[in-house]
């Protein structure tokens, strides 16, 4: 009995031996040389593999980054880590640092249960993207947020919950790195990447529906008119397809509480300085 | 006794419910204001022609057709245009339609309203192609693809079978079936025409075994049509699919991504013949069609013939309105219709059926996981794996759909109906199909 214990310990062990031996030289004949500065980078990186910056994940990013001249590199950016990982990452390649403005992902549309109470009853399936190829949605709204909640079960940082008050997607702006997997999910394509200003100040109009006011306002009480009042206050605010726009040059330290309180419907989110957790019209 | 011809594989068999199989067609009568949409068919949008204030005849041409593969709308009732513009349709979009106040009911001088039946056809090949794209017709079955285009075969195939699709597998409805009975010899003489233009002398009406009426009424006249043939099918959803139909008929298979022609057959629904009969030989183009209204929440079910623009409420109230238990109001069968968001949404030229449902009938639970049960594939009558496709897009992993052929579903629903896990699979397959389209 003991023999054949002791017989099978030194059958294995040698083939286990043998196979150790010609796995050492396969690997010295066939070694691939890696960048080391792949992996110098791939340490500075927050390893989310969101693909927020366009590549395919981390590994691809910093590959990117290693092989990447002067300029290629400032193209680019990783939106998870910021202004300091990318700091950190061109210390590693010894290239000038490339400045971006913080930003968030902002919800554009203000449909609460108050402001767009439910017309019909949806009790299909829980998800935003079919539930719009199949109608407008509850509220009747043919731009608005459907509620199902699509952009929280693609969102990998916890940065998204359905606010179970105003029934609409609540972005959590210090959890939130602006790797844009809402901005590409939502059926309605109400997300977007937004820059913050230093105080963390932000001003956005919180709509995308493009029917006429009085149409939009039927299903909506927060839905943008494109009444113009928000142009008189800063011209480069656009109003176009009966929907206002305010662009990223304009400063929201400067117009954000003037464009907000001359909204009528309250569609204009003008949301303060020092960053919060909560959007204020919560 | 012979074993009646069906499709090979897949298919499953839905309580029948078609308790207006012996209500005649009716005439729905004419609304305060119809609204009629601009496209009705698969392709591009018609253009308008006319403008607020303008007065039309029924028969009127109010909307061109834009391109090729798009289709000519015509006014419904007579009356004055009081609205160019989007109106909310049947999901709650607002779709371009033209709002017309009925005034009297005033018809075209060019349009044939005597009863008598025209049996002589008079024209060439092309002439009748040309008129059949003047009346505006498309596939009445629910596809709406525009019926000159798909009678028209492309000269390097050779169409050498005609099947008339008389074959309403869905629950509920029975407006084929009723026009069948009643307008048996009208759709014998349409497929005559249909046979003028291939070129070929017969043609095969299917009607499933659950419609006897419609046999007889049909079987009748076949005596009198030579090449003219009835073959009653074994009564199994969705036999009424075109390719599925090819299959049980001929036993051909139409390839994936293939058409009709390239297994040698032209498939048409006896709704849209009918219009050919009465676009050709009485010049009349396509504004009315036979609605079946019913369901289980339906106070006087029936089948009428209405106006395309009705608004849906209009026939709901006319068979008695809605009642507290109905939950649903869908436009089409319960297998491949939608919940309707708007009722006010007008009946178009696919609208077959309205259907009053109450929650009890059309309640689903929240689906569970997968029990890997197979059920889905088995029924599947393409021979796709929802459970798979569900499974790809739940992980939002589109591009791999591919692969699994979801681009060949037909959109039937048996893998949905039959899940025993509640899995919403026919909405995942959609939604594969529409993120794959986009993505091309």
């Amino acid at each position: 009995m003991e023999d054949i214990v002791v017989l099978n310990i030194l059958v294995l062990g040698g083939i286990a031996l043998a196979a150790a031996v010609v796995l050492y030289f396969v690997s010295q004949k066939f070694a691939v040389a890696d960048n080391p500065k792949v992996a110098a980078v791939e340490e500075c990186l927050p390893q989310a593999n969101c693909g927020g910056c366009g590549k395919a994940g981390c590994h691809d990013f910093a590959n990117a980054c290693a092989q990447a001249d002067e300029a290629a590199f400032a193209g680019l950016y990783c939106p998870v880590g910021g202004s300091k990982v990318m700091q950190q990452i061109a210390s590693v390649l010894g290239f000038a640092a490339v400045e971006k403005a913080p930003t968030v992902s902002v919800l554009r549309c203000n449909g609460t249960c108050e402001n767009a109470p439910a017309k019909v009853c949806y009790d299909g399936v829980s998800s935003c993207r079919i539930a719009a190829r199949i109608s407008s949605g509850q509220t009747g709204c043919p731009d608005g947020c459907l509620r199902l909640g699509d952009c929280v079960k693609v969102c990998k940082f916890d940065a998204l919950h359905i606010d179970p008050v105003t029934g609409i997607p609540v972005v959590d702006r210090d959890k939130c790195t602006s790797c844009g997997a809402c901005v590409n999910i939502c059926p309605r394509h109400l997300f977007e990447i937004r820059p913050v200003a230093a105080d963390g100040s932000q001003v956005y109009v919180a709509c995308r529906n493009t029917q006429k006011g009085a149409v939009a306002r039927k299903n909506c009480s927060a839905a943008c008119i494109a009444c113009l009042k928000c142009t008189k206050i800063n011209p480069e605010v656009k109003v176009e397809n009966n929907l206002s726009y305010i662009p990223d040059t304009v400063d929201p330290r400067e117009f954000g509480e003037a464009l907000a309180s001359a909204c009528p419907t309250g569609a204009i989110i003008y949301q303060r300085g020092t960053a919060s957790k909560e959007t204020p019209d919560d | 006794m012979t074993k009646l011809k069906t499709f090979s594989i897949g298919g499953i068999h839905p309580d029948k419910y078609k308790i207006t199989t012996d209500s005649p067609i009716q005439d729905a009568g004419l609304p305060e204001t119809v609204y009629i949409p601009v496209k009705q068919h698969i392709g591009a949008p018609a253009k308008i022609l006319v403008q607020k204030g303008d007065k039309v005849k029924v028969g009127t041409h109010i909307a061109d057709a834009d391109g090729i593969v798009s289709a000519d709308v015509f006014s419904s009732v007579s009356g004055e245009v009081i609205k160019v513009e989007a109106v909310e349709g049947e999901f709650g979009y607002h779709e371009d339609m033209i709002t017309i106040r009925v005034e009297g009911d005033e018809w075209e001088p060019s349009i044939d309203r005597s009863p008598g039946i025209v049996r002589d056809i008079p024209y060439t090949p092309e002439q009748i192609v040309a008129k059949i794209r003047e009346a505006g017709i498309v596939g009445m079955g629910g596809a709406g693809y525009p019926t000159p285009i798909k009678t028209a075969v492309p000269t390097d195939k050779k169409v050498d079978t005609l099947i008339l699709n008389g074959i309403e597998c869905e629950p509920f409805l029975t407006a084929d079936d009723r026009l069948m009975v009643e307008k048996a010899e009208q759709i014998i003489i349409g497929s005559k025409i249909i046979n003028k233009v291939l070129g070929i002398q017969n043609a095969i009406i299917a009607v499933d075994e659950n419609k006897p009426r419609a046999i007889a009424a049909l079987s009748k006249l076949t005596k009198r049509y030579v090449g003219v043939n009835v073959q009653a099918c074994a009564t199994k959803y969705p036999q009424g699919g075109e390719k599925q139909l090819i299959t049980a008929i001929t036993g051909r298979e139409v390839p994936s991504g293939k058409l009709p022609a390239d297994a040698g057959c032209l498939v048409q629904n006896v709704g849209t013949v009918y219009a050919i009969y009465e676009a050709v030989l009485k010049n009349k183009p396509l504004f009315e069609r036979i609605v079946t209204v019913s369901g289980d929440c339906c106070k006087h079910p029936g089948n009428f013939l209405v106006r395309v623009g009705t608004p849906a409420s209009f026939l709901i109230e006319k068979c008695g309105g809605l009642c507290d238990e109905t939950a649903q109001v869908l436009f089409g069968g319960p297998m491949m219709g939608t919940s309707a968001f708007n009722i006010n949404a007008p009946v178009t030229k696919l609208t077959s059926g309205i259907l009053l449902l109450s929650d009890a009938m059309t309640h689903k639970e929240l689906g569970t996981d997968c029990i890997r049960c197979g059920k889905c594939a088995e029924v599947c009558p393409i021979g796709l794996q929802p459970f798979l496709i569900g499974r790809l897009v739940r992980e939002n992993m589109f591009e791999e759909t591919r692969g699994c052929h979801v681009s060949d579903c037909i959109e039937c629903g048996c893998c949905a109906y039959t899940c025993p896990a509640r899995l919403p699979l026919l909405d995942f397959c959609k939604l594969a199909k529409s993120e794959l389209k986009r993505k091309k």
